[in-house]
């Protein structure tokens, strides 16, 4: 049997300082820790994320979702007390595993009313140095970094243009499909490779079709979401947005997620209410972002494969 | 033949991609937090030897190939073909030139070899690791030079030309390292 952890001893050490030493940044600055539910009455509308369903137990009126992040629970602790609040929650992605991926990881989500997207990707770069180290910090806009490596505009680029940078540097088989699907197969093939050697890489302002949660604008012509990723040694390790606070646009957005997954053939899930009733309330001004925890003590313990940052992987679980 | 889906594509799955037999060598699970998910993957091309990565978007198919690997006992040649039989039904299979490859440097009677069958024929063999084989041809011997120092080229029953030390000679059996084509030692008779 394979009883014994994927963990060896000296890394669940490592793991229990690094939370001690999140939990010690943010009391430095007077963030307040929350706990929300894990077994959620609403699910995602994400088309590319799936959540784990628990359907049976006396408790259970309807089957409930395993978080997929703790987004919408903190988001609605903000709209009652405005006040800046950080989780260390566990968090569950159906089908996600790999070298990088465990279905159940350590998520840190922090929300801070009166940051926008920049004041928050500095912050984001404070904390990483404080677990981790100095590191150099490189800043890109989303356009800037697809100009830089790729010589294309990912906003203008007409799709074979885009299909075509793709095809000429990895075979890419029968895939097909829209914009948004070439953009993430150049960003995760060709680009996020080259970022491997560049220390902390902070990625902003993505197409208006990629916003998830962030509000949107318009920059140069180009209708950019608020959102961000930061890169370390080239592993996505956080996402964030200047967060979409207007309840109406929140509601098509997820509407329109329904749509997609109604056309890939995924099952359509109910709408957050609740969140939407918060939104409706009124979210302060503010930005909120979601950093694995396992992928930070990967970095930090120099380790490849996420299954022996984690005391059981998930097939030991 | 089972299909098998991207989430099942494991080291040594045998699948057919492009119409070709291909072995599954990794599978890297990539994506984003917020976009599509995606498998890359390295596979063997089991005709060719060719290693290639393709990308698959996650849940894709592919069907899997007939394939399997069977110890065998190499028999003779006839120059054309090489004759392999399975010990347990004593079937014989005839392997081509391109299937034998460079197993042929290696091959000796009785010798148990593993051959790949691809839809019930010989597409690869593998000989195994280690093989006894006689020197058939090398220069005299060096008496009392028996620790370290030079080496030269031997020829062997099989037509291989391995690198041997000095005081080896023709006549005497030498085991074979076959991944490396490298010389272990001297087998005593």
């Amino acid at each position: 049997m394979d009883w014994q952890p994927s963990a060896s001893l000296e890394l669940l050490r490592a793991r229990a300082g690094l939370l001690a030493r999140i939990r010690q940044f943010f009391a430095d600055r007077s963030v307040l820790e929350v706990e929300t539910p894990l077994l959620c009455g609403r699910g995602i509308t994400d088309p590319s994320i799936e959540a784990l369903l628990v359907e049976r137990g006396a408790s259970l009126e309807h089957p409930r979702y395993l978080q997929t992040s703790p987004e919408y629970a903190m988001k609605r602790l903000l709209a009652c007390h405005g006040q800046s609040v950080f989780q260390l929650a566990r968090a569950f992605r159906d089908g996600e595993a790999g070298a990088r991926h465990n279905p159940e990881f350590t998520l840190l989500e922090w929300y801070r009313p009166g940051f926008d997207h920049h004041a928050l990707m500095a912050e984001v770069a404070q904390l990483v140095r404080y677990c981790l180290g100095e590191r150099p910090v490189h800043s890109y806009s989303y356009r800037q970094l697809f100009r830089e490596m790729l010589e294309l505009d990912p906003f203008t680029a007409a799709l074979a243009v885009l299909e075509e940078a793709a095809r000429s540097r990895f075979d890419a088989g029968t895939i097909a499909g829209d914009r948004d699907l070439w953009l993430d197969l150049l960003m995760s093939h060709v680009i996020e490779p080259r970022l491997a050697g560049k220390g902390m890489c902070f990625v902003y302002d993505y197409p208006a079709s990629q916003a998830a949660l962030a509000r949107i604008s318009e920059i140069d012509g180009a209708r950019v979401g608020h959102r961000f990723e930061l890169y370390v040694d080239g592993m996505e390790l956080a996402n964030g947005y200047f967060e979409l606070a207007d309840a109406a646009e929140q509601r098509r957005r997820f509407d329109h997620d329904n749509v997609r997954r109604r056309e890939h053939g995924l099952p359509e899930r109910p709408l957050d209410e609740r969140l939407l009733a918060a939104l409706e309330h009124g979210l302060p001004e503010c930005s909120g972002v979601a950093l694995g925890v396992d992928r930070l003590l990967m970095l930090v313990t120099g380790t490849t494969d996420i299954r022996k940052v984690l005391a059981f992987d998930w097939a030991r679980a | 033949m089972a299909n098998y889906s991207t989430n099942d594509f494991r080291s040594g799955l045998k699948v057919m991609l492009d119409g070709e037999p291909c072995s599954i060598l990794d599978n890297e699970f990539v994506k984003p937090g917020k976009g599509q998910a995606f498998n890359r993957v390295r596979l063997r091309n089991l005709k060719t030897g060719r290693v290639w990565e393709r990308t698959f978007r996650s849940g894709e198919t592919l069907e899997g190939a007939d394939v399997v690997d069977r110890t065998m006992q190499y028999l003779y040649t006839d120059g054309e073909f090489w004759y392999f039989m399975e010990p347990d039904t004593f079937e014989q299979h005839q392997a081509d030139a391109k299937a034998v490859g460079e197993a042929l440097h290696w091959l000796k009677e009785q010798d148990p070899c593993e051959v790949t069958l691809y839809n019930g024929a010989p597409l690869a063999v593998t000989p195994p690791n280690f093989v006894e084989l006689e020197i058939v041809e090398t220069d005299p011997g060096l008496k009392g030079d028996t620790a370290q120092g030079g080496s030269k080229p031997a020829k062997l029953s099989t037509g291989a030309v391995v690198k041997v030390p000095l005081f080896i000679n023709q006549g005497e059996v030498i085991r074979v390292d076959t991944r490396s084509g490298e010389y272990q030692n001297r087998v005593s008779k």
